[in-house]
């Protein structure tokens, strides 16, 4: 065989580069285990759980390309490829739901952030700490209750005879449909996940406002300028990467439009504005038992967020030099 | 210190105090109002008269919902998950926090298992697999639905393990060089010196138990092992709260209980705990949620 210099590199490359590494990372391995064994036996438990609780559910998502025998069972059933994505495709209500989906999850996000920020500067802007203390912890108090205390509080004001509509209608006005007309429903929808969370979404904003050098302040104000000038020109600038990176951090959950508060409040009349992927793939899969179209939205909303999270992640470490993870 | 004097001043500060006075009071709105139903007589309430005041003071509803078996068992069933769910949970994090942050000591695989953490909780197949396969595991049916899905929370691995990193390395060497092991490093020394983060982790994960209820209604058949909130929203959404306290009504024995007076009782006794614990750990959540947060 002819002398190939290009190969032959390559060759020494191959001998020498994967052995040294591996036996570097035996060598590194076998000392770690004599010295720390203990660090690989702490992950073991984690290990274990992972396998059965978030690994072997992937099993069960063939489901998606089955055509489901009960009988048989998931191995017994008939594999159709990829028929039971099509199928969900052509279902008319989809595209409703998932519009539904992505308008009440951006409007939450943005609508709470900016009520978390504008009520964190107007905090800041107070003077006594007691009142400030005591207006944020009460503010922030209800991101500690579930959607079945939130709501049983929103029915007992928001239905047709619940308190504020009898107060409007005691004072001549209109009733509103808050939740039964199905064109308001995905605004009480954002309204109500506001008043829950703009609290605490604050908080964030707080520890943020916190980063303000003080010195920087008192030589504007040395300066002549006044609260307003202050406020615009070095407070606002100082929080909106956090807003940013919040809002960033939301679109990774875009597709999580809040399915335990949409199970709570909605009913059959507000599918058409209500119903988002979460509770479409509840009712499919463990009320009407179709769990191949349950499986198959689950699956693509999985994918999807997935994807999303991960941009989201990056995104806000790319824009902000802050990441979660 | 910045003064800010004069007359425009004094309005600035007027006008922000109301806001937030305006705001403060459509917090506590909602609540007084259910306060208000909570204590009302019957025929009041199921006429809508109650507002922001209860009309004829009766304490029948917390009576009623206080002496119902099926309430009470469920808040007990609630308290058993978090007792046994937060303690287990707390170990699971840091003992996963502990190898993951201790980035001084050459670990091969490291990396991977982060990955793989991050990966298979981020990536959730759905909800039919996980019904599924906890159907498969013996899960459903099994007290041990509410604890074991909720074992490992990634964030929350994150946030311990970069407060572990942050602690001076300088306190493990020197417990290895007298000889300590691991598992003594991890608990008489990480542990201990990491009570705002872990005191944090465990109002989130308190809070989480105790509100938990979807899992209840989907993966446990036998509605008497159904924690509190499970059985309330079975209450609110069913409409069977008259049927519930019927009972209570026509013996005489709490005569004035309605049900949506149960019902508003019901969540005063949900919400206790919350408006206990978390005043009691709101300086260390703030401090917590920002020495964990990730900068790089």
């Amino acid at each position: 065989m002819a002398y190939d210099p290009i190969s032959s590199m390559k060759q020494q490359q191959s001998a020498l580069q994967p052995k040294s590494s591996t036996s570097n990372w035996r060598t590194t391995f076998a000392h770690t285990w004599k010295q720390h064994r203990l660090l690989y036996l702490l992950l073991l438990p984690t290990l274990i759980w992972l396998l059965f609780l978030r690994l072997y559910p992937f099993y069960f998502a063939s489901l998606a390309f089955v055509k489901y025998n009960p009988v048989q069972g998931l191995d017994g059933s008939e594999w159709v490829g990829f028929k039971n994505f099509v199928d969900v495709f052509k279902r008319p209500e989809i595209l409703n739901i998932v519009r539904n989906t992505l308008l009440i999850s951006l409007g939450k996000i943005f609508i709470v952030e900016l009520a978390g920020f504008a009520f964190a500067l107007l905090i800041h802007e107070t003077r006594s700490p007691f009142y400030k203390k005591f207006v944020q912890t009460v503010s922030a108090i209800p991101h500690f209750f579930s959607w079945v205390i939130v709501g049983t509080l929103a029915m007992s004001l928001l239905t047709s005879k619940g308190w504020v509509n009898l107060t409007l209608d005691s004072l001549g006005m209109d009733k509103v449909g808050f939740l039964s007309d199905k064109f308001v429903f995905p605004f009480t929808l954002i309204f109500s996940e506001t008043w829950k969370e703009f609290g605490w979404s604050a908080v964030i904003y707080l520890a943020a406002l916190t980063q303000i050098n003080p010195e920087l302040l008192e030589a504007a104000a040395v300066d002549g300028a006044g609260r307003g000038a202050r406020l615009w020109n070095i407070i606002v600038p100082t929080v909106f990467p956090t807003f940013i990176f919040m809002v960033v951090l939301g679109f990774g959950g875009l597709l999580d439009a809040g399915f335990e508060q949409v199970l709570v409040l909605y009913n059959p009349a507000l599918y058409s504005t209500g119903d988002i992927l979460d509770t479409y793939v509840y009712r499919m899969g463990l009320v009407n038992f179709k769990f191949e179209i349950a499986t198959v939205v689950g699956l693509v909303k999985s994918v999807v967020g997935y994807i999303a999270i991960m941009s989201a992640n990056w995104a806000s470490g790319k824009m902000t030099n802050y990441r979660m993870f | 210190m910045i003064r800010d004097r004069g007359f425009k001043n004094f309005l600035i500060d007027a006008f922000i105090y109301t806001v937030l006075a305006l705001i403060l009071i459509s917090c506590l709105l909602p609540f007084i109002h259910e306060l208000a139903v909570s204590l009302s007589s019957r025929v009041d309430v199921v006429a809508n008269k109650v507002g922001l005041l209860p009309v004829n003071l009766t304490y029948d509803n917390y009576g009623a919902v206080g002496t119902k078996d099926r309430f009470i068992d469920s808040i007990w069933i609630s308290l058993l998950r978090v007792g046994i769910a937060v303690p287990l949970t707390l170990f699971m994090i840091v003992i996963t926090a502990y190898p993951l942050s201790m980035d001084r000591i050459p670990m091969p695989g490291r990396k991977t298992f982060m990955a793989v953490l991050i990966f298979l909780n981020m990536f959730q197949v759905g909800l039919i697999p996980r019904f599924l396969s906890y159907k498969a595991l013996g899960l459903t049916d099994n007290f041990a639905v509410y604890i074991i899905p909720l074992l490992i929370n990634t964030f929350n691995v994150i946030l311990v393990a970069n407060f572990f990193r942050g602690l001076p390395f300088e306190l493990v060497e020197s417990a290895m060089l007298d000889g300590a092991s691991h598992f003594d490093i991890l608990f008489k020394i990480m542990v201990p010196l990491s009570t705002p983060m872990l005191a944090t982790i465990s109002l989130f994960t308190i809070v989480q138990h105790w509100n938990s209820w979807f899992d209840g209604i989907i993966f446990m058949r036998n509605v008497k092992l159904w924690p509190m909130q499970s059985y309330l929203y079975s209450m609110l959404t069913n409409q069977q709260l008259s049927g519930e306290f019927a009972g209570h009504r026509f013996s005489g024995v709490w005569p004035n209980v309605s049900p949506a007076g149960a019902e508003a009782a019901m969540v005063f006794f949900a919400v206790l705990p919350v408006l206990i614990l978390y005043p009691l750990v709101q300086r260390y959540i703030i401090s917590g949620m920002t020495l964990g947060a990730v900068k790089e």
